[in-house]
């Protein structure tokens, strides 16, 4: 009898202990959204986040929130950002200067799970005062659900519009109201190489897709291994990272007003430019010797191991990387390093940026449509309407609510009136490359339907793989096919 | 049990009401308390990362196993303060009702409006059959449908067959119980976390690195050799979780590799429970070995079997941990509830969810009446 006890008890402790590892498994799983954000550089001194003067110009609640109106209330906010990572440390660091300027306690509550947490909450009746949205649709199902404030009634959208990308402001309105106000961008079209290894060989960066392709052949002549590290194995959001391939060849191959026909579904998905976006992708993904490992490590490896090879012993075995900033902490030594100590600044990790590996901007390829940037962010919106609510998110939209977390590194703001010069390496870099684009086009997996975005298009991606770049036409075909109607 | 109930029946009726409020009241102010604390998340943060999760799973397992039996008692309590004849009347009641209150509250009431919202939960003026109509002609959704079946036909049989072979084997051996543990441990593992570690079985790096997976580092080194003999031209390493159909079957040696113990210990026990003259008879007879296993053995614990299979059956048309955790559904290797769980969290499309949910409930239930039925025929026989 005891003895099957002891099984029992066994049995339900290894239940528990799954039920517990099976949780910490999938908030580290690697979706597009919740990806660990390597910190930038950290230089002290760079910016002192309490010191600025604050701009309230045009923002009245925040002004009397800074005039002390409404010391002592509590402003719940919510974001994906993982408890104990990096991310969460750095936004609750960016927002102490709020709470010493207006007496407000901001509650902010970091979410494992955050997409389902927030759901809940909303649906029963709970919700966060303000909360992080990444993907626009999400805004939408809310905002036609009714469950969030309009901002156009008493927001000043005019000094918003003026201060912020214009592309940014665009995806926070909905029917022309404003519901949701961009924080946090990420810029996607930057490929990431060796530096040493490049100056060895006499590689230059290249400015062009010509000249892009002539580097790929000449690392393949060289036998210098594979020019092209790609991968795309991301747990259950397998192919997110050609979504994002997709997006910015079509972004170069084809016109704004195209790629936003396609995220609306006015043209069908498998349209003719977008199958010759697709094939200017094969072209890298499928060129025999191009990508390390072929076709088999694209879908087997990991998306934070892809790059691997380019660290190896004896010299890079691949030597580009497509791939937002994040990456960084998982070059080479970076992994281990950080997994050892998360608040590690990038000054003093094993594998520096910029020195070690350096990136340059994915080329154009048709003349016509200059210099895209592909892009994704996250934005606030509003769920419970108070006046130390308005105060906060007003704030939200001002430089020195993004000082803090500048100054820390990884964070890269969707508003122009941020001076270049508070940012660091690469985020100084990328706030220009953002400014002068000739078009800043949104991540349009995270725009089209779930069944598509989040579905269907990263399984055909995954399926084309497979296939190994055959039958393009029928994959696009099914993708088309699985659009949901009405 | 009666020298348990004598004091209490003594005690004045006042006296019991009175220690009845008392235990009520501790046991859910223990409750309570032990509830918060689970509740807040900074309770054990104390113990760091790594021992502030077992320390909560402790506790976690100390009120959900001490938390029932302490309602159940506290409801015994109350019903003891009542006179004898209503206590004995409401005893079986106390144990029954909580259940089925569970049971209807838990199963019944959802599993209705899954198969309500199948029907219902279709755009504004579309047939109430749509979903279905939809389901049936996706080309995802027969695919999950064809890998489903693939998984009854296979995994079942297979976990029968060799925990059958085991279990006869092993019978005459003599550390029989430290064997028979080997296998059945598999059996304590979670779907997710057998699959975490399949997953390193098959796993696969380029030509020329490292292989971790243990397959390839076996097929790779296995494949060396026969190269340096000249047997083989090359050798490379295989994706076994991308090699389609064959990954499908891969998958499912992960379900036989855990269900392979709960069929050896039923059937350990059932082939022990065959008569030992009725074997004697038959070798008295002159069968052979395989002969007597065959048409002896197998046939008297044939009820032991089928309860066995319809039980595997079961958990394998559920299966859905396996195939998210290695493949998430990609490669061919999609089952219906894959499907459903792509359908309800990632796409919040729950037409098809309850619809793909109804599918496996249809498919499951005549299983479920094969295996009641054969268990209370059993019941009957014994």
């Amino acid at each position: 009898m005891r003895y099957r006890t002891w099984i029992l008890l066994a049995v339900v402790m290894g239940m528990v202990l799954a039920a517990c590892g099976g949780e910490t498994a999938s908030t580290t799983t690697a979706g597009e959204a919740t990806t660990t954000e390597a910190p930038g550089t950290t230089e002290a001194g760079a910016t002192s986040t309490t010191a600025l003067p604050v701009d309230t110009t045009g923002y009245d609640h925040l002004d009397q929130a800074i005039a002390g109106d409404f010391s002592g209330s509590t402003v719940e906010i919510w974001a994906q950002w993982l408890p104990e990572s990096s991310e969460a440390a750095n936004f609750t660091y960016t927002l102490e200067p709020f709470t010493e300027l207006t007496g407000i306690t901001v509650n902010f509550q970091p979410t494992p799970d955050y997409e389902t947490a927030l759901q809940v909450a909303v649906d029963g009746g709970n919700a966060p005062d303000l909360a992080q949205i990444a993907q626009p649709g999400k805004m939408h199902q809310y905002a036609e659900a009714g469950s969030l404030v309009a901002l156009s009634d008493w927001f000043n959208t005019d000094k918003l519009a003026a201060d912020m990308v214009p592309a940014f402001y665009e995806l926070g309105l909905l029917d022309d109201t404003l519901y949701g106000v961009y924080y946090k961008t990420d810029v996607k079209s930057i490929v990431w190489y060796p530096v040493q290894g490049f100056a060895d060989n006499g590689y230059t960066v290249p400015t062009t897709w010509d000249e892009l392709i002539a580097l790929s052949d000449q690392i393949v002549a060289d036998g210098n291994g594979n020019p092209w590290c790609i991968s795309i194995e991301s747990q259950e959001a397998d192919g997110w990272v050609a979504t994002d391939w997709m997006e910015d060849i079509l972004l170069r191959t084809a016109s704004p007003e195209v790629y936003n026909q396609w995220i609306s579904h006015e043209i069908p998905f498998n349209d003719p430019e977008v199958l010759e976006a697709a094939d200017y992708m094969s072209q890298i993904w499928f060129t025999p010797d191009y990508a390390y490992g072929g076709n088999t490590y694209i879908n087997a490896t990991w998306i934070g191991e892809t790059q691997d090879p380019m660290f190896a012993e004896g010299g890079p075995q691949c030597w580009m990387q497509k791939q937002a900033a994040w990456i960084g902490g998982f070059w080479g030594e970076n992994r281990d390093a950080l997994a050892a100590d998360p608040n590690l600044p990038a000054s003093e990790w094993p594998n520096k940026p910029e020195t070690d590996v350096d990136f340059f901007y994915f080329p154009p390829i048709e003349d016509e449509f200059g210099t895209p940037v592909l892009g994704a962010a996250d934005m606030f919106v509003m769920f419970n309407d108070r006046p130390e609510v308005r105060a906060l998110l007003e704030w939200l939209a001002t430089p020195e609510a993004a000082a803090g977390w500048i100054e820390r590194g990884g964070f890269l703001s969707p508003l122009t009136t941020v001076p270049n010069d508070w940012y660091v390496y690469p985020n100084n870099q990328l706030a220009e490359m953002v400014a002068g684009a000739t078009t800043v086009g949104f991540d349009a997996s995270d725009l089209m339907p779930a069944e598509v975005g989040a579905g269907t298009f990263w399984s055909g991606m995954v399926d084309w793989v497979a296939a190994n770049g055959e039958g393009t036409e029928d994959i696009f075909q099914q993708i088309e096919d699985s659009w949901p109607t009405g | 049990m009666a020298e348990a109930i004598h004091p209490i029946r003594s005690m004045t009726p006042g006296l019991r009401i009175l220690r009845a409020l008392v235990v009520v009241g501790v046991v859910f102010i223990a409750l309570w308390l032990g509830l918060r604390v689970l509740r807040d998340p900074n309770t054990f943060a104390a113990f760091g990362p790594t021992l502030s999760k077992l320390a909560q799973a402790l506790v976690a397992l100390i009120l959900g196993v001490g938390g029932i039996w302490a309602l159940f008692y506290a409801a015994n309590v109350i019903i003891e303060a009542l006179p004898t004849r209503a206590t004995d009347f409401l005893r079986p009641y106390v144990f029954v009702v909580p259940a089925v209150a569970v049971v209807g509250l838990y199963l019944i009431y959802p599993t209705a409006g899954t198969v309500v919202g199948s029907f219902t939960e279709v755009p504004e003026g579309a047939s109430p059959l749509t979903n279905y109509t939809q389901a049936f002609t996706d080309q995802e959704v027969i695919l999950a449908l064809r890998n489903n079946l693939i998984w009854l036909l296979i995994a079942p049989a297979a976990s029968v067959a060799i925990g059958l072979a085991f279990a006869a084997l092993v019978d005459r051996i003599k550390n029989e119980s430290l064997a028979k543990a080997f296998v059945f441990m598999p059996l304590a593992i979670s779907f997710v976390g057998a699959s975490v570690i399949w997953r390193f079985m098959y796993a696969w790096k380029p030509p020329g690195q490292n292989q971790i997976g243990v397959l390839n580092a076996i097929w790779v080194a296995v494949g060396g050799w026969l190269v340096d003999l000249g047997l083989l031209q090359e050798v490379e390493p295989v994706a076994w979780l991308q090699e389609i159909p064959w990954n499908t079957f891969f998958l499912i040696a992960i379900m036989v590799w855990l269900q392979v113990g709960l069929a050896m210990v039923i059937l350990s026990a059932a082939i022990k429970g065959v008569p030992r003259d009725l074997v004697e008879a038959a070798r008295i007879d002159g069968g052979s070995e395989l002969q007597i296993f065959f048409r002896v053995i197998v046939p008297t614990i044939r009820g032991s079997i089928l309860t066995v299979f319809t039980t595997i059956a079961i958990a394998v048309l559920k299966v859905f941990d396996i195939i998210f955790v290695t493949t998430g559904g990609n490669f061919d290797t999609s089952v219906v509830a894959v499907r459903m769980y792509q359908e309800m969290f990632r796409f919040r499309n729950f037409g098809q969810a309850t619809t793909m949910a109804v599918i496996l409930l249809v498919a499951v239930l005549p299983i479920m009446i094969v295996n009641i039925r054969n268990l209370r025929r059993q019941g009957v026989g014994a």
